[in-house]
């Protein structure tokens, strides 16, 4: 415990560092994923049938196979099949690669909650809209926008939750997040070997940080309590 | 000159034949009550008039001006028919109020967006805006609503909500007003202040296509009645004639139904 006392700054100092690198890999995924989910949720709707049909497989691709693959593929494939690196070296390419990979699989999980929340809001929005001459974007976004977040926000909520945690799986391509800060504690740095403390205490950040996520996000749906 | 002139619309869905050659016209004041059973074809008929469905064969003119030709592809562009629809105003069976919107705004918004279209809007914003809040709050007013403008339709009941969606179809204005059996998705005892309120409208020399199955109703308000059978129009003429001395046996069948409703 005295030791435990002891390695605590160091260690903590270290995790925080990592945990930058989380916090980075969640930002830059939901500001990535969150609009482009949109797109490829209307590509899914299209009723030009070649594009609906191409989404929804690039869609059961994304989600039928881990996470964890696509990060190795996309990190790994274009050097060494293509001779092609185009993610670059050392951490930023790891960390570009990262972002690619969690943008594309989470836009595609957002699209289909997206999807859903479009097609539940009644048709009789939209023809109430139309019979008011209004134009379609005027409807999309005046009328059934709204409509649509109010219903996506718990499904939303347990994905950016999820996705908190995945962010935790970049450790495969080496990207330095807090995981990876933790383990290196078990292999030494810093003067800190042996130890496994630091990579259970690692939990500690990601149970903070959804525990406040898990606050905002009922008071966004709080917020939206005032129509049904 | 007629208001409304509907010549032969026919339309199908998949195999089944919904309107078949259905011709009628409207003059301006008058009130029309289209009567007949479910799947007669009544609310396809309407939706065609909005444009929420293209008749297959057929034409519709208002006051003179061809809005729909089945044989010229030209009356069909997307862009015109926004325009066209304005026409009409259309009052659903289920209300399809906008949930988060009040209802003042509910009756506001279309013509806003509207309002932003015209050529001087930037210019006089705030008096265009303030012209079309006293228009809606007038409009709220005189279907009884003064104390409610300021609720969100989930804290209104079903008949509130349905002189709020009247409420928002006049705010624009249309030539012909159009309702899909307003009072359907009512309980009992609210349909009176929305016949009420209809009623009034006809009083006022309001052009209306009233699809109900309120048969009092149809025969107190309207100047003409048609009869509805199997995506036809079996049989039309005044109230005393489709009521009291129907030609047809079908409607003598379908309004021995209602007789109860009647007699009342």
């Amino acid at each position: 415990m005295e030791l435990i006392m002891e390695q605590l700054p160091v260690v903590i100092n270290s995790l925080n560092i990592g945990f930058i690198q989380t916090l980075k890999l969640f930002f830059v995924t939901l500001i990535g994923a969150i609009p482009l989910g949109l797109v490829i949720a209307f590509g899914s709707m299209s009723r030009f049938r070649p594009l609906s049909c191409f989404t929804r497989i690039i869609v059961w691709i994304i989600r039928g196979t881990p996470l964890m693959i696509q990060l190795l593929i996309i990190y790994y494939f274009p050097g060494l099949v293509l001779k092609n690196p185009i993610w670059g070296s050392g951490e930023e390419g790891r960390f570009l690669a990262a972002a690619a990979s969690f943008i594309f699989n989470y836009a595609c999980y957002f699209s289909e909650i997206y999807r859903g929340g479009i097609q539940s809001v009644p048709v009789g929005q939209e023809e109430a809209g139309l019979v008011l001459g209004m134009t379609k974007s005027q409807i999309f976004f005046k009328v059934t926008l709204l409509q649509m977040i109010k219903r996506i926000i718990p499904p939303m909520s347990n994905e950016i939750i999820t996705l908190v945690k995945d962010t935790s799986l970049a450790r495969i391509i080496a990207l330095q997040e807090i995981i990876w800060a933790g383990q290196a504690f078990m292999k030494g740095s810093q003067g800190i070997s042996g130890a496994i403390w630091p990579l259970f205490f690692t939990a500690v950040y990601y149970l903070i940080f959804n525990g406040i996520l898990t606050v905002l996000l009922g008071r966004l749906e709080k917020k939206l309590d005032y129509f049904r | 000159m007629s208001i409304l002139e509907v010549k032969n619309i026919y339309k199908r869905f998949g195999r089944t034949e919904v309107l078949k050659d259905v011709n009628f016209s409207l003059e301006k004041g008058q009130v029309v009550s289209i009567i007949g059973s479910s799947g007669s074809g009544k609310t396809t008929l309407l939706r065609c008039l909005n444009f929420l469905e293209h008749p297959d064969k057929g034409m519709i003119r208002v006051n003179g001006e061809t809005l729909f030709d089945a044989d010229n592809p030209a009356s069909q562009q997307e862009s015109e028919i926004r325009k066209k629809r304005l026409h009409f105003g259309l009052v659903f069976q289920s209300f399809n109020l906008f949930p988060q919107y009040t209802a003042l705004q509910n009756v506001m918004l279309a013509k806003e967006l509207l309002a932003k279209e015209l050529p001087d809007y930037k210019a006089r914003k705030k008096e265009i805006q303030e012209e079309i809040k006293t228009a809606a709050i007038s409009l709220l007013k005189q279907m009884g609503l003064s104390e409610r403008m300021n609720n969100y339709p989930h804290q209104l009941s079903g008949g509130q909500c349905q002189r709020v969606a009247i409420a928002r179809a006049l705010a624009l204005q249309p030539d012909i007003l159009c309702f899909d059996e307003p009072t359907s998705a009512l309980d009992p005892e609210l349909t009176g202040e929305v016949l009420k309120v209809i009623k009034e409208l006809a009083d006022r020399n309001t052009t209306m296509i009233i699809v109900t199955h309120e048969m009092s109703f149809a025969r107190d308000v309207s100047d003409h009645v048609i009869f509805m059978d199997d995506g036809c129009i079996l049989e039309q003429g005044t109230p005393s004639q489709i009521f009291e001395t129907p030609k047809e046996e079908r409607t003598r069948q379908f309004l021995g139904h209602y007789q109860n409703d009647i007699l009342l």
